[in-house]
């Protein structure tokens, strides 16, 4: 049977140098559920993330997904296991098409023949309403399609776990709110953890916050929880952050 | 009619244009074509790693010359036969290719274009070093008489002439099916954003690896078949000049599309062949080229023809 | 000769090359620091001034004292010229975007050294030193009287050499002081650093690019002028220095100054030690090997800073 959380670290660190960015994490990310990682600016959410991708090498601490200790895996292996990931920046495949895009990351996730795969394809970009624009150079659509893409591209790979780093950055409104839709149709399939400093966002969208702050876990707890928390208010010295 | 049947017939037609250029062109023409036909696998091979994968290689010219002494030394001084011999030099250039593949691809970049000029230095110096058995700059003949498969005559025109078809040919096809496959795909995912194929769980470390395998064998196959059909190895072939060609010629062409190569070692062959008649400085019409093109048609002649007219060519 | 004489004599000439070469060395180094470009013409450059030099020397047909002062000056500043022109026109053009200028420059190298054969020709032509007395140099041994200098038969340099070492090392100061401590050295290190930024505090890029294209050209340059009387000009003269100026940039770290020169020194000093005492072709195998391996597993260099 399944554990209840899908993802673990044990006393994950980071030090570079002598500046210790991620200090002893024990995180555990619940199944099926959506998880929003928050923190003021420097507070080690990228250095955390990009541990748990496998972009970073931690210092010290251990990895689980699904069971499995992934601590000494490099980040395609991974990825392989079932976890998609999109970049802070958007990061897509620029000279090709925007189909071509999705295929690609349809034809390492899903072992279909290749007309079932253009099939899956067209789905997803339906989905995220880019099907029109599927023979468009990707490096021609606006920054909101591009990073629309970028999600398409992990929706197409069915991850267990889908982590996004900053995905809302540089949408516009009605862009926000297709995504926050998106996000919520994938609840209980996938579990997701989102990066985000788009308070808005948040609040609408995770069943679970965590707080880091200066490298460590500050608090963990519903929406609700967490806006009551003194200490985490503190950390933000009272701002609610829009992006 | 899809691109599936537009990609066949278009390959399967430039072999049947060189198959009948045999009998229609002058022998001098058919020489030509015959030489720019090995030189275009080697630029072939070239071209999967530069324009498929992205990663420029200044130090090809290790690859081809491992393929034309493995050959060339093991004909010439053990008295292999024509088959083993281009195993010989085909194995040489596997293990080069495979080792200066493992160190090479540790770096990106400049430092990658870098590590594989030293590299080919390296293999030039080396050839130099050991000039009593390869008779360095000045190179060595391999004897008309040895250079028969049973009773098939690689030296005659007609011999020369087919066997490097039949190279090409295979090389060709070898070529559009691969950047075709997941393989190629892949490659062209790792050319367009590393990173991003990395985080798609693609392991771009192995892919790396195998397409400088591919692509240094290929190279090493040009430099076998040169020295067989043309009879002769010598350490020119292992310099930078010999790196650089390649790079000009798939540039010229286009880069990362399967018929660029051709197109590019024609166009500079005869470029050269004419500008030679005029001046000792005929290298000066390909600098000339490179930064023409470098300016104004960075994608090269079919690249060019891709990006306006044909999009489906591989 | 004894060992030891002899491998005073080795140093020498090592130094004598380590010192062209680390101003050579310096000139890609800096178009790389600050443009992040990598110009495969650099040889030609060098190339270039030496065979100015000569010209220059030849149409003066005066002493050799002022045709080596007239191509010093002349030689440089022709060439900074050009690669300035080639900047504008090429690099600028394609925005340095690093595959493309790769390419750019490997055309310009062909453009500048075929251009060259067909106009100075394909032979070696001499250019005479502006002086050239002959220096005995003394070598020690403990004899019976304890301490003491003696003068080895053969073992010389020529004032022209030790000339050569001593401009060098004054060139490299003032070209430290120049980056260190003036305003233009300044701008060039900020653009180097960040260029937008520089550019949006008024800071005019593109001509800093050209200015320090044309530098970087200068520098090579005058390293040839200053070995030409020892050389000779000759059109495929800039392949080596190209080679060498790359492994010095390559192992002082890009962009460093003191790098450069320490490396400079070190592979001009092992180059000529090694060359006098073994096989020239044994030893260029080894050090291409070794830069090789420098770059693969400690990409920054000795004393770059990793990106």
């Amino acid at each position: 049977m399944a554990s209840m959380s899908i993802l673990e670290t044990k006393g994950l660190t980071k030090t570079f140098g002598g500046l210790s960015a991620n200090t002893n994490i024990d995180f555990s990310l619940t199944r099926g559920k959506i998880t929003a990682l928050i923190g003021p600016n420097g507070a080690g959410k990228s250095t955390f993330v990009g541990m748990l991708s496998g972009r970073i090498t931690a210092t010290a601490g251990s990895v689980h997904f699904d069971g499995v200790d992934i601590s000494n895996l490099p980040a395609f292996k991974r990825i392989g296991m079932g976890i998609a990931y999109t970049f802070q920046i958007t990061s897509i495949f620029p000279g090709l098409t925007v189909q071509r895009n999705v295929e690609l990351a349809a034809r390492r996730a899903l072992s279909l023949p290749k007309s079932e795969i253009l099939d899956a394809v067209d789905e997803v970009l339906q989905r995220v309403d880019l099907l029109d624009r599927k023979d468009q150079k990707a490096a021609d659509l606006s920054y909101g399609h591009q990073r629309i893409l970028e999600i398409a591209m992990g929706l197409i790979q069915k991850p267990k776990l889908f982590i996004l780093d900053e995905p809302t950055q540089g949408l516009a409104d009605a862009e926000v709110e297709q995504f926050i839709e998106l996000i919520n149709s994938l609840a209980g399939k996938s579990t997701i953890l989102l990066i985000e400093h788009n308070m808005d966002v948040v609040m609408r969208a995770a069943d679970h916050i965590a707080v880091l702050n200066f490298g460590e876990l500050l608090a963990e707890g519903t929406p609700k929880e967490i806006q009551e928390n003194k200490e985490v208010q503190n950390a933000y010295l009272g701002k609610t952050t829009d992006a | 009619m899809n691109d599936e049947l537009r990609v066949y017939g278009l390959h399967a037609g430039i072999v049947g244009l060189l198959l009948i250029s045999y009998f229609v062109l002058p022998e001098y023409h058919s020489g030509n074509l015959a030489r720019i036909m090995v030189l275009a696998v080697y630029a072939m091979g070239y071209n999967l790693l530069f324009g498929y994968t992205g990663l420029l290689s200044l130090g090809h010219a290790l690859f081809f010359s491992s393929g034309m002494y493995g050959l060339g030394l093991a004909m010439y001084h053990m008295d292999f036969a024509v088959p083993s011999g281009i195993l010989m030099g085909l194995l040489a250039a596997l293990i080069t290719s495979t080792v200066v593949g493992f160190l090479a691809l540790r770096t990106s970049g400049v430092a990658f274009m870098i590590v594989t000029l030293m590299f080919a230095q390296a293999g030039y110096l080396t050839v130099l070093y050991f000039g009593e058995f390869t008779r360095g700059d000045e190179g060595f003949v391999l004897q008309q008489s040895e250079r028969v498969i049973g009773s098939l005559d690689l030296t005659s025109p007609a011999g020369r002439y087919f066997a490097a078809l039949l190279l090409f040919a295979i090389c060709f096809f070898l070529i559009m099916y691969i950047v075709r496959s997941g393989f190629g795909l892949a490659l062209i995912a790792i050319r367009e954003n590393e990173e991003r194929a990395k985080m798609l769980g693609y392991d771009v470390v192995t892919l790396k690896l195998k397409a400088v395998v591919i692509s240094g064998v290929m190279s090493g196959a040009a430099g076998a078949a040169y020295a067989l059909l043309f009879g002769y190895a010598g350490a020119t072939f292992a310099t930078v000049q010999y790196s650089i060609f390649p790079l000009l010629w798939v540039l010229l062409g286009g880069a990362g599309v399967t018929i660029g190569p051709l197109i590019g070692t024609i166009f500079m062959f005869y470029l050269i062949d004419y500008s030679s008649s005029l001046t000792m400085a005929y290298m000066l019409v390909a600098g000339v080229v490179l930064v023409l093109l470098t300016l104004y048609a960075p994608q090269g002649l079919a690249g060019e023809l891709r990006r306006s007219y044909f999009k489906w060519l591989p | 000769m004894e060992f030891g004489p002899h491998l005073m004599l080795a140093s020498l000439e090592g130094a004598v090359i380590a010192a062209v070469l680390a101003l050579t060395a310096m000139g890609l180094s800096i178009v790389f620091g600050v443009m992040r470009v990598v110009n495969v013409a650099h040889g030609e450059f060098f190339m270039l001034g030496a065979v100015i030099a000569w010209t220059v020397a030849y149409s003066l047909g005066a002493h050799p004292a002022i045709g080596f002062l007239a191509a010093i000056i002349i030689a440089p500043l022709l060439v900074g010229i050009l690669a300035g022109a080639a900047d504008r026109i090429i690099l600028q053009k394609i925005n340095y975007d690093p595959d493309r200028t790769i390419v750019g420059t490997i055309g310009l190298l062909y453009i500048i050294q075929q251009t060259t054969l067909m106009t100075f020709g394909p032979d070696a032509r001499p250019v005479e030193p502006p002086f050239n007395q002959r220096l005995a140099l003394p070598w020690f041994e403990f004899g019976e009287s304890g301490f003491q200098l003696y003068w080895p038969w053969g073992l010389s340099i020529t004032s022209y050499k030790l000339f050569i070492i001593l401009a060098a090392i004054t060139l490299l100061i003032g070209l430290w002081l120049l980056m260190t401590r003036t305003r233009i050295g300044l701008v060039m290190r900020a653009t180097q650093q960040d260029s937008e930024m520089a550019g949006a505090f008024g800071v005019p890029v593109k001509s800093v690019y050209a200015w320090v294209f044309g530098l970087g050209a200068g520098l090579a340059a005058i390293g040839a002028v200053l070995i030409v009387p020892v050389q000779q000009a000759h059109y495929l003269m800039g392949n080596e220095p190209l080679l060498l100026s790359f492994i010095v940039v390559i192992i002082g770290g890009l962009g460093s100054l003191p790098g450069t020169v320490i490396a400079a020194l070190l592979i001009g000093m092992s180059d000529g030690i090694i060359s006098v005492f073994f096989s020239p072709t044994l030893a260029k195998i080894i050090a291409t090997l070794l830069v090789a391996m420098v770059l693969v597993f400690r990409p920054q260099g000795l004393m770059g800073k990793l990106q």
